[in-house]
């Protein structure tokens, strides 16, 4: 009798967790995705309509004007063209010298290995600072340059870490065997080593290239000068203008031109729809990576 | 004697020989790697030196040795100037905000997350959350301002339906908000990704111990405060301790993009603050003093974190 109620009394609490647990998630799942649907609506809405507000999940005038529009901005195309350059760059070169690093610290008879791991996994542990890096960028006259996007974060650490502990798992004999057959070492880091890290190098590629996407703080810094190479992000920044950069040093680093730019109100509805050019390509592609990027997350922070 | 010192030579020879021909066996995997040791040594260590710009009135255009050095000048000038302390009490609360909450509940979250037994839910909520993370802080400064604005934001609007408020609450606009806006915009982001790694550790746990607290009569509380958090408990001490080393690097960036020259007094940052002295106002040896301090304080407290971590459990992060 007694046991009876008690596993009934456990039961309804177990329940009533169910319910609030259920319930609190349902509400993260809800206070995640409106954000991304209500811009989604308002970027579907007629620009004027839009004025008069009180649109949420769905437009109240549907047209696909808004997306038409943002072509007329030449800065916007000129940033979209780069922003895809760099990232496709980028993530191709960044991906084939980490993973080409990584392979030589996974070979336990390579002699120069200690050196070339401690010089490479030191530079996780402190960096020169904002200014001295600022410094470095101009001295090595890499201002006003494309290259500013892709040449300094090139060798990362972090990510040769996480390919070569992949790397280490698979079994030696294969590059062995290989070797019989008289493959030198870049054949079989080519052929058959970089086949095999596919799941490891999708991640790293994920990582690389979402990195590259959203980078826009370089363009700010770096090539703000230029129009010719501004990226997307950078030009959303300032058509969201949602900032003036904490002290107002806006005028030292940006030019008049841009500055009018910044100024020149645009409807709310365009400013979303542009919000989604810079957000789709990363849903798009989102699904097809998940299933890696969580093995190689749980890697890297073990790794960490 | 001769014989023995001729003997040690050509034994040193023949070592330098074998050097060499290792060298050359492995040529090919020395060209893959010391090209780009090279690389960091350019882009990751160069600009370590130049933190001698903090000791110097650096002057661009100058050599080195034409360079005035004044000692510790900048950091004098630094320690008494009163923004600094205010950039400082910025850095730190926003830190520690961070710490506390952007900490806390990535495990809250994997525990509940852990709980759920429909794997289709599971599974929907995991690709939901962690979405935000891999959305530039511009489009998430861009949404969290739209969120909050005062026409059309969902926040005014349901506040002002719930009849909380009579009429638009302008959030962005004040001092006081701003360290909450980018405490909470931050978990916004990064919560689900966060909570990866403690999911991860949950699902290592032996579904046994689970097994014989249900046998002993355990709900669901005591399961998850008896056996999920003790289970997870190296995980959460390793990233605390990581999560202090970087308390006061917390990054510049959601502060420059959610700030406007109405909270700037509240939104300024260490970074930001070295940013607009040393770039903004062409003051680069100032700035780079500012980096030191902030560099020099994340260390020790890095070390300091990591010794007490030592202390109590023998075991090392870094």
């Amino acid at each position: 009798m007694t046991k009876r109620i008690m596993i009934h009394r456990l039961t309804f609490r177990d329940r009533l967790f169910e319910f609030i647990n259920y319930s609190f998630l349902t509400c993260v799942i809800i206070v995640t995705l409106y954000p991304f649907l209500n811009v989604l609506a308002i970027s579907l809405n007629d620009s004027t309509d839009t004025i008069r507000g009180g649109i949420y999940l769905w437009p109240r005038e549907f047209t696909l004007n808004n997306y038409l529009e943002i072509v007329k901005y030449d800065n916007l195309v000129t940033g979209f063209v780069n922003s895809v350059l760099r990232t496709v760059i980028g993530t191709v070169l960044g991906v084939f010298i980490q993973a080409m690093v990584a392979f030589t610290l996974s070979r336990r008879d390579f002699k120069g290995r200690g050196f070339v791991s401690t010089a490479i996994v030191l530079t996780m542990y402190f960096s020169g600072g904002l200014i001295p890096g600022y410094m470095l960028i101009r001295d090595l006259g890499l201002i006003n340059s494309f290259w500013v996007y892709i040449l300094p974060g090139l060798v990362s650490a972090f990510n040769i870490i996480i390919i070569r502990s992949f790397m280490d798992s698979l079994p030696f004999s294969l590059q062995e065997s290989a070797k019989m057959d008289g493959a030198n070492d870049f054949t079989i880091f080519y052929r058959i080593m970089l086949p095999l890290c596919k799941p490891v190098l999708a991640t790293i590629a994920l990582f690389v290239a979402v990195g590259q996407w959203n980078q826009w703080f370089d363009t700010y810094l770096y090539n703000s000068m230029n129009a010719n190479l501004t990226t997307l992000q950078y030009e959303l920044m300032k058509i969201l203008d949602n900032t003036t950069m904490g002290g107002g040093q806006d005028a030292n680093l940006m030019r008049p031109n841009d500055q009018q730019q910044a100024n020149m109100v645009s409807p709310e509805s365009i400013k979303m729809a542009i919000t989604m050019v810079t957000v789709i390509p990363i849903i798009l592609v989102y699904p097809f990576v998940q299933r890696y990027f969580i093995q190689g997350m749980t890697l890297g922070a073990v790794k960490q | 004697m001769e014989t023995a010192k001729e003997k040690a030579h050509t034994r040193g020879e023949s070592r330098m020989n074998r050097f060499w021909k290792h060298v050359k066996n492995q040529k090919l995997l020395y060209a893959m790697s010391l090209p780009f040791v090279a690389w960091v040594f350019v882009f990751n260590y160069l600009p370590v030196w130049g933190w001698t710009m903090a000791f110097q009135n650096f002057r661009p255009g100058l050599s080195f040795l034409e360079q005035e050095w004044v000692g510790l000048e900048h950091f004098i000038t630094l320690f008494q100037d009163e923004r600094f302390y205010m950039v400082l009490r910025n850095t730190l609360a926003m830190s520690f905000l961070g710490l506390l909450f952007g900490f806390t509940i990535p495990i809250i979250f994997a525990v509940l997350l852990n709980e759920v037994r429909h794997s289709m839910f599971k599974r929907i909520t995991q690709t939901v959350t962690y979405l935000p993370h891999f959305v530039s802080w511009v489009v998430v400064a861009g949404i969290v301002t739209k969120m909050l604005s005062t026409d059309g934001g969902i926040i005014n609007d349901l506040l002002m339906g719930l009849g909380i408020i009579d009429s638009p609450y302008q959030f962005m606009a004040q001092e006081k908000w701003f360290w909450g806006i980018v405490t909470i915009s931050d978990i916004w982001k990064e919560m689900g990704w966060n909570a990866i790694i403690f999911l991860a550790a949950i699902a290592g746990l032996d579904p046994q111990l689970y097994e014989a607290a249900k046998v002993d009569g355990a709900g669901r509380f005591r399961q998850i405060w008896h056996i999920t958090l003790p289970g997870i408990r190296p995980t959460i001490l390793v990233v605390l301790i990581l999560n202090i080393g970087h308390l006061i690097q917390i990054g510049f960036e959601k502060q420059m993009l959610l700030s406007n020259p109405l909270v700037v007094d509240y939104a300024e940052v260490l970074d930001l603050y070295a940013l607009n002295y040393g770039i903004g106002l062409g003051q680069f040896s100032y700035g780079t003093a500012i980096g030191i301090f902030n560099s020099v304080v994340s260390i020790i407290l890095l070390f300091l974190a990591n010794g007490i971590f030592k202390r109590y459990s023998n075991q090392s992060v870094m």
